[in-house]
């Protein structure tokens, strides 16, 4: 597909989990699967949120990387950090803004999404965004999601002061032009919630 | 693939100036162990001065980036950090056992690689096994470190030289001697199967296919096929071919290793020197979870090391990465997984303002 571009709309995902399956199956990541797939307060809805990487202009991750071992390829795709280099130290998985990069304990190596770049470097979909049933994860052009989707398509987010841009668009209502983050405090929070021993809801949120 | 723009930026001219300064000394410490080592010049053999010449270059090379690469802010953080948990008085002795325990399992059998994959890990240890075993003979051969001679009271016996010191005699018909002759023949077909398991690996992992470039993950795969392979033409020359063409052969394996000197400090192979220098990463996490946790503001749940979360501020300074948020508490302070979370909830809050303003 030429020109097209991730959207990432949160607020359309069902928790199908299809994602998060089809992810494991991309051949630069193979059995891995790379995408997160949050529930949100578990005890009170089912609302989830999927989170692949947003593929920063500077990255942060890479930025704070001791072992300078994580790069972007010439199309903007930020890669899972380079395995001669990789120590493990997991610096990228506590700074990144979106949460993204894990940390693969057996392989000691930190591995993220890397928008199944076997595929969408050869014009082909990401795996997500092949499988969402939804439209919460869609990889097209971006004239194809303004015809198709009421809000807008953004890349510009703020965290405390950091102004970050990614490659990646989430859509958000027409009038915004940047996505501020603080830090959203809801009540039903994992520690925040009295320990119940049979509480399956608490259980997954915490798994 | 692209640099981090804000990385390059601080490249300022003092970098330059610092690294220069590494690299001559680097440069300047292996003229001093040449001459030391050789006696003055006494056993250096003016046969292998380019490879010597190119080794130099090398030195000044890996100075010179091994500075640069420290003066970037996380990886001198955790280079001092490395060393400041591995010498601390109350840890030492551990530190010491811990140290042979990942040389043994890091380095010398490289189990990490292992648990990637087997092909990886078949090409990588014969690699890296035969080009050491390749270093530890040429090195000390083209700086005039070790020689050999004759015994003047036997032709059939041989004596191995130290720094001008004899630390071993064989004959020379004894196994010892062949193995001795023959190491760099015995290291070339060392690399040659790793070059060979890894051009495998390459070309049908469909992974590695995407993302694998010419001058990263190609490039020195060349450069050793061309080594060995131009090595092994000698020994040939030599024993099945009467010594035809060898002058030639071995100006064009000269030239294949003065190339590979050359790219040594600027292409893949500088990960050779910079992983065993972040052995102290092993430490730091060690200490890492024997010390406090840090705990996310929004969740309450311990997310990992309250030292790393401190540095992490620190690098993020230095890097003019601003994550303060507005009610004085820090981005760093959130757990990754209520950073997804915060994010998803940030976005529905727009939609219902949105829809609230309708």
């Amino acid at each position: 597909m030429k020109n097209a571009e991730f959207f990432i709309d949160y607020s359309r995902c069902i928790g199908c989990q299809a994602c998060v399956q089809a992810c494991a199956e991309c051949d630069t990541h193979r059995g891995v699967s790379m995408i997160h797939l949050e529930t949100v307060a578990r005890r009170e809805s089912v609302q989830t949120a999927p989170q692949i990487c947003m593929h920063c202009e500077e990255p942060i991750c890479a930025q704070v990387c001791p072992a300078d071992a994580i790069k972007k390829t010439p199309d903007g795709v930020v890669q899972s950090s380079l395995k001669p280099r990789c120590i493990g130290c997991s610096n990228c998985v506590m700074s990144c803004p979106f949460g993204v990069p894990k940390y693969q304990i057996d392989i000691d190596q930190m591995m993220k999404c890397d928008m199944c770049y076997d595929r969408s470097s050869v014009g082909k979909k990401p795996m997500c965004a092949t499988v969402c049933p939804s439209g919460a994860l869609t990889y097209t052009t971006m004239q194809d999601i303004q015809r198709t989707r009421r809000g807008i398509p953004i890349n510009e987010w703020k965290f405390g002061g950091e102004v970050v841009r990614t490659k990646v668009y989430v859509m958000v209502p027409p009038e915004v032009q940047r996505v501020d983050i603080d830090v959203v405090q809801i009540a039903g929070t994992a520690a925040a919630l009295p320990r119940d021993p049979y509480d399956v809801a608490l259980m997954l949120e915490n798994a | 693939m692209k640099k981090n723009s804000r990385n390059v930026a601080k490249a300022g001219g003092s970098d330059v100036i610092h690294a220069t300064t590494w690299g001559l000394l680097a440069t300047a410490a292996l003229i001093g162990g040449i001459l030391i080592g050789s006696r003055g010049l006494r056993y250096f053999d003016p046969a292998l001065v380019s490879y010597a010449g190119a080794t130099l270059f090398a030195a000044f090379g890996l100075g010179y980036r091994f500075s640069m690469w420290l003066r970037r802010p996380p990886t001198r953080l955790y280079w001092f950090r490395g060393w400041e948990v591995f010498l601390q008085p109350r840890r030492f002795s551990k530190n010491i056992v811990h140290l042979f325990e990942i040389l043994w399992s890091n380095i010398v059998l490289q189990r990490f690689i292992g648990r990637r994959s087997r092909m990886r890990w078949t090409a990588h240890w014969f690699l890296a096994w035969g080009c050491l075993m390749a270093a530890a003979i040429t090195f000390p051969l083209s700086f005039g470190w070790l020689h050999f001679e004759t015994l003047r009271s036997s032709q059939q016996m041989y004596r191995a030289f130290l720094f001008g010191i004899p630390v071993v005699q064989f004959p020379l018909n004894s196994i010892i001697a062949e193995l001795m002759f023959n190491a760099l023949d015995i290291a070339a077909v060392m690399v040659l199967i790793g070059v060979f398991a890894a051009l495998w690996r390459r070309g049908r992992d469909h992974g590695a296919m995407a993302v694998q470039q010419f001058a990263d993950d190609l490039m020195p795969l060349i450069l050793l096929f061309a080594i060995s392979i131009t090595g092994l033409f000698l020994t040939a020359s030599t024993h099945l071919m009467q010594g035809l063409h060898y002058t030639f052969l071995s100006e064009l394996h000269a030239i294949t290793v003065i190339i590979t000197l050359l790219y040594l400090p600027f292409g893949k192979f500088f990960h050779i020197f910079q992983r065993p220098a972040q052995l102290g990463v092993d430490f730091y996490k060690r200490a890492g979870v024997e010390g406090e946790q840090a705990v996310c503001i929004r969740c309450g749940l311990m997310y990992g090391s309250r030292m790393q979360m401190d540095d992490l501020k620190q690098v993020q300074a230095a890097l003019n990465i601003q994550y303060q948020l507005a009610n004085a508490t820090h981005y760093q302070d959130v757990c990754p997984s209520c950073r997804r979370k915060n994010i998803a909830l940030t976005q529905d809050s727009m939609w219902i303002a949105a829809a609230q303003k309708r």
